[in-house]
This record gives structure tokens, sequence and C-alpha cells, in this order.
């Protein structure tokens, strides 16, 4: 057994078939699949060291809280944190992105002042900021993309005012699957005194993340596309502007003391953590970060970039297809592909793949504003993993073509 | 013309030649592309079918007592879907319509075999329709 049916054999679910087909599962941007090691892991959890957390004496708590702690030091590791108390889980992306706007919001934003947000943005680092600004009469600003969709970086400088207080960007859109490059955008950012926040949803599976290196002010991603349980997630925020936060949910465990004259809280990151917390997911990033580590290995990686670019030829031969996130460099897209197809509506070209067994993800992706710069009602788009072969790569463009011959027919 | 029933039935009975789902799609794909064009001027919001991931307009005039549907949709699949509609409801009368159970769609499978979202745009089809007819007879 080579590398990849080994690591293809720890995600039983790419053995499913639909309508009597092999599945290719080429949805992975909207979540990846579970490995072994995982539901192990949550089983583990459920079965044998359920328990709450911190509070009570006995073994099996003291077991619990020992993974649940265990998994911080992983995330901290993993993302190269300076502190364990910078790692604040929640139940994913969105909602680390909801806990900083309201955070931010309280503590550093007034009337008039600005959020510079970058247009290829999934809605749950638009929405929150939105949601955030009306309450406090700021005003969300946006930073453009050019045709191919890479960011118009030339124009950050002039966008950042005075009133500019935070900056959001994807560390890799779900859409354009275009790496951005943290590091410039960082430096351009803080030689201007304004912090950035970092949607890493999508980079924190394909790239490594150093938070120290990069700078970021916040980077925050879900379990569940990175292989993780779902209901999983992780804010890392620079233990400063934790210290600097209002609580955000109020309940047990994210208090000091509580009494009826005034109640004081705990330290971060735990300030952050009110009410019982996934106890069986959150220990699962553990074999997760395990297997995102194990799929970063040469051979792999060397096969998605053989992928990655076979599909990009590929999807670049057929006549009336356009591509949306095209980078000056390969170096900086991810096998992850959105397309339209001239006379062939990107909702029938999902059903017919699916007819077929191939799994892909049409619509909006969650990302309005970017359709609406690209002039297009939905896109067809093909998100690969480490675990998908070039056999299904190919599979796939050989049943994009039939599709596109029935529809236009 | 065919009753009700019997136009319901031929729908049915030709479904049942195709074994395979992508037949059945590629017949569907036919009837989208047959469909009696559509005006551009009646492509307006209040004709717009929502719950669809594509977009769908359906149109209707009463005539001599019964209703007559025009549709359209920039989704093929979806417009062969909404043009069976078209075909079995069009020259009913609105008793005829607003009494119908739509069975026939589960019996060839459309319904089952259409992703959620989609499903979702077909649930709005037909109620736009019956409500439709409903409306024609209070």
């Amino acid at each position: 057994m080579n590398q990849i049916e080994f690591i293809r054999s720890q995600f039983p679910q790419l053995g499913e078939k639909v309508y009597g087909k092999d599945l290719v599962y080429l949805d992975n941007a909207a979540t990846s699949l579970r490995p072994r090691s995982v539901v192990q892991k949550w089983e583990e959890m459920s079965l044998r060291y359920n328990s709450n957390l911190h509070r009570a004496v006995h073994r099996i708590a003291q077991l619990a809280t020992e993974e649940y702690e265990a998994t911080r030091e992983a995330v901290r590791a993993f993302i190269n944190a300076e502190s364990a108390s910078e790692i604040v889980f929640t139940y994913g992306a969105t909602a680390s992105l909801n806990l900083v706007a309201f955070c931010f919001g309280e503590a550093f934003v007034s009337e008039g002042d600005e959020i510079l947000v970058s247009e290829a943005e999934h809605h749950s680092n638009i929405v929150p900021w939105q949601l955030m600004c009306e309450r406090k009469g700021a005003v969300v600003k946006v930073l453009p993309v050019d045709e191919r969709g890479e960011l118009r970086l030339d124009l950050l400088p002039s966008l950042i005012t005075p009133r500019t207080k935070l900056v959001c960007v994807s560390h890799i859109s779900n859409v354009l699957g275009i790496v951005n490059p943290l590091k410039q955008i960082v430096n351009i950012c803080h030689s201007m005194n304004c912090p950035v926040l970092t949607d890493g949803a999508q980079g924190i599976v394909h790239e490594d993340v150093d938070v120290r290196e990069t700078g970021c002010d916040f980077y925050v991603f879900s379990g569940h596309k990175l292989f993780a349980a779902p209901g999983t997630g992780v804010l890392y925020a620079k233990r400063s502007f934790l210290d600097s936060f209002p609580p955000y949910m109020g309940g047990g465990e994210m208090i000091d003391t509580v009494r009826w004259s005034g109640t004081t809280y705990a330290l971060p990151p735990h300030k952050f953590e009110a009410g019982t917390q996934n106890i069986s997911g959150t220990p699962t990033l553990v074999p997760a970060i395990e297997m995102a580590e194990a799929l970063r290995q040469n051979e792999i990686d060397q096969l998605q970039t053989a992928l990655r670019d076979y599909v990009s030829s590929e999807l670049k031969a057929i006549s009336g297809l356009r591509i949306f996130g095209e980078p000056c460099s390969d170096e900086n897209k991810i096998p992850l592909f959105s397309f339209s197809v001239e006379g062939a509506h990107h909702e029938d070209l999902a059903l017919l793949l699916d007819k077929m067994g191939v799994a892909v993800r049409s619509g909006q992706m969650c990302a309005e504003p970017l359709m609406d710069r690209f002039g297009v009602t939905g896109m067809l788009r093909a998100s690969f993993a480490p675990y998908n072969t070039m056999q299904e790569a190919e599979y796939f463009i050989a049943s994009l073509r039939k599709a596109i011959t029935m529809l236009r027919g | 013309m065919k009753t009700l029933e019997e136009a319901k039935q031929e729908i049915t009975d030709e479904f049942g030649l195709f074994d395979d789902w992508l037949d059945r799609y590629e017949y569907l794909i036919s009837l989208g592309k047959n469909l009696e064009p559509y005006p551009e001027s009646a492509k307006t919001d209040d004709k717009l079918i929502k719950g669809c991931q594509s977009r769908v307009w359906l149109d209707w005039k009463v005539e001599d007592g019964k209703m007559y549907f025009s549709a359209d949709s920039d989704a093929i699949i979806t417009k062969g879907i909404i043009s069976l509609l078209v075909s079995v409801y069009s020259g009913r009368t609105p008793a005829e319509i607003a009494g119908d159970d739509f069975a026939f769609l589960d019996e060839i499978g459309l319904r089952e075999n259409l992703s959620p979202t989609r499903s979702n745009g077909l649930v709005s089809m037909i109620s736009t329709i019956r409500t439709a007819a409903s409306r024609q007879l209070s």
C-alpha cells in the first residue's frame, strides 16, 4: 500500500457509492471528510471520558480537562502562537468571527470608525462586521480584488485611514482559491497602526500557518474543514487583545466570582468560553492536526501540485469555461476551482455531476458580493483535498465534459 | 384534450422507460429546450419563484374558466421540470388544479432525486401553481 492508499483507507467515506457509482468527493472546501482517528477520539471522549471540564475534582473530570487543555496546546503549537492562553475554543470560524466582531466593537469602535473588509470574503467575515458597525454607527469599507481575483494591495495603504480600526481578509478565499500574501498585508497594516484579522477557514487546511511569523492579530478557523468534528473551532487572538476585550457570552466557567453587587471574570481564554464546551468534539482537533501534518508530507504535496496543474489546464481547454481566481503565480493557487460555463448553468452541471457520482458545489458559495463583482448569479466549484487522486480528477474532467455536452446539446 | 389523470399517467409512463437518472435528465433537458418561449418583458420580480438556486419565472392567464401557464428558467433542467408542470396543468380549471395532490412528481422520483435546494424549488413551483388556482376559486 503506498502512502496515498494508506491515507485514503483512513477516510472510509471515500469508499461510498452514490447512485451505484463511486463517490468522488470534491466539496472539501465546504467540509472535509472525517478520518477514523477523529471519530475514534470523539468516541473515546464520549464513551470513556465524558465529564464536564475544570469543575469537579473527580478523576474523569480531571482526565477530560487534561484532554481539553492538551488540545489547546496542540493548536498553539500547530499555528505557533506564543501562549496557549491565546487559543479560544468556539463552535467554528463563524462563532470566532462573531466573538471578535462583538468584543472588538465594544472595546475599540465608535461612531464614524471604519472596518476594512476584502471583497473576496465569505459571508461569515462580512455580516458580523456589518452587524457591529450598525450597532456602533461605524462603516464597513471594501478592499477590492482585480479581474484575476487577487487583492488590490496597491490600494490598501490609501484605503486605511486614521479611522480604520481593523482590516479583515481571508488567508485563502473559499471561492477563488488564492493564497493571499498575509505577511505583506500585515506589514502594510501594522505600519499604519492597524491590526489584521485573518479568516483561516480554508488557509489552515492548505498552508503552514505561523501566526508569529506573519504577525496577524487574529486568526480563526473551523475544525470541520480540517478533518475534526463539526461544532469545533478556534480563535487565535494576541493576548493583548483578549485582555482588553469585554466578555462575549456570560455563563458558567467564564467568571472569577459572581456577586449580586457585581461579577469579576476569569482570565483569557476561559473568559470567552462560557457554558459547557464541546467536550467530545474539541479534543478531535488533536488527531485532525496530526492528519493535516501527515498530509503535508512531500510526496502528497507533490501529488497535490500535479493534480492542481492537471485540473487547471484541463479546465482551460474547455471552450466557454471561465475560471474565477487565476493568480499571476500558480504557486498561490490551491486545488480549488470555481468557474462558469457558457451555455451550461452551474446548477444543471452540479445536478448532472451528482448523478455521475461527483459531489461539487454550485451557487453563490456564501459570497454574494464576490458573485456581483464578477457579474454572475453563481458558479460551480470543485475543491480537492490531499486524499483526492489523479484518477478522481480525470473522472471529474470527463464527467464535466459529458455534462456540458448534454446541456449544450 | 387529455384529462388531468391521463396527462399525469403519460409522464409517469415516460419516466418509467428510463433506467438511469442521466437518461431522465436527458429527457428533462429536451423538454426544457422545447418549452415555448417566455416573453422577456414578463421576467419581472413578482413572477420570480423564491427558493430555487436558479431563477424561475411563472406566469398564467385565465381563458374560458381554464388556467394557462407559461414559464422560464435560466437553468435547463429546472426549465424541463417546470415544463412538465406547465404541460400537465395548463388548460385545467382552477378547481381541478387546486384539488390535485401533485403526487405524480413523487411517483416519478423527481422530488427525492433533486438536491434539497432544488427540491425546495420544486415545492415553491407547486405551491405557486396551487395558490394561483386557489385565488381563482375564492
